[in-house]
């Protein structure tokens, strides 16, 4: 039943991507680039998904459990680090320079397999050089990096 | 309204469903950066994988029945080398940073959460910048 839900929800997000033009990085730059073309369209992916997603997240918080699971996942860090805000640059960075975030990419790679498997790959050594970063020994002094 | 905000607000609310449902009725985060992170340390196992695999439905059907060059359109013009740099910079990124646009962007902002908020109005503002950059400050 979870293995269903998860594929429903992953065939609805893959449509969205789609629909919205979200796969496209000649929009999602139009949409980045303020003192260009600017086309605004793709705040409307953001905000509709946002304003639709909230209430069934306010939901889900008043229930004990979810219908089809064990527990919620509650990513429970509030702390402001360095990581996460280095992370949250160096991804602006990379998004600027092509249009593509990780979930257009994995959509973008089923259409044109051959045009998307150099970012795929590098994406993929991406977070492979990253998680041994971060399992790499830490200095003593240095705090636990955690969780999400 | 600008150009194409219907669809684009139609393909919002289906990912607003996709991800608010899947927390609803599963308790899971529907972050691309946290399924690929898991895929790419072992073999992606139960809802991560299903989820991928629909994803991939959605594509496959697209590529059957839908306008193909319109849906990527873009994606021929970029040189390789910047695929590959900016592969990197976002697989680094989102790992160090705990998400992407789909973790942070949508379930992180629709949860209220002030990390979610605080690295969305950071890799908007740079990846603005960037484009900036490239395409006004004298680097194209």
């Amino acid at each position: 039943m979870r293995t269903l839900v998860a594929f429903i929800a992953g065939l609805a997000f893959g449509f969205g991507l789609l629909v919205s033009g979200m796969s496209s990085p000649a929009k999602v730059l139009a949409f980045l680039d303020l003192a260009g073309t600017w086309n605004p369209s793709l705040a409307f992916v953001m905000g509709g998904a946002v304003i639709t997603a909230t209430p069934l997240f306010w939901l889900a918080n008043r229930r004990q459990r979810p219908l089809v699971g064990e527990a919620y996942d509650k990513p429970d860090r509030q702390m402001l680090d360095r990581r996460l805000i280095g992370g949250a640059v160096l991804f602006g960075v990379g998004w600027g320079l092509a249009g593509i975030c990780p979930g257009p990419a994995l959509v973008d790679l089923v259409l044109a397999p051959a045009a998307t498997a150099p970012f795929m790959a590098a994406m993929i050594a991406g977070i492979m050089l990253s998680a041994r970063m971060r399992r790499a020994p830490q200095r003593p002094d240095a705090p636990e990096p955690g969780q999400p | 309204m600008p150009d194409g905000w219907t669809i684009s607000l139609a393909g919002g609310v289906l990912i607003g469903l996709a991800s608010g449902g899947l927390y609803f009725l599963a308790g899971e985060i529907a972050g691309i950066t946290g399924i690929l992170r898991r895929a790419v340390g072992g073999p992606a196992r139960g809802w991560r994988i299903a989820f991928i695999g629909g994803m991939a439905l959605a594509a496959l059907v697209w590529l059957l029945t839908g306008n193909v060059a319109q849906a990527i359109e873009g994606l021929n013009d970029i040189p390789v080398w910047t695929l590959v740099g900016a592969g990197l910079l976002v697989g680094i990124g989102t790992d160090l940073g705990n998400g992407c646009t789909s973790g942070h962007g949508v379930c992180g902002l629709s949860r209220f959460s002030l990390r979610s908020l605080v690295s969305v109005l950071i890799f908007m503002a740079v990846a603005m910048l960037t484009v900036w950059i490239i395409r006004h400050g004298g680097l194209a």
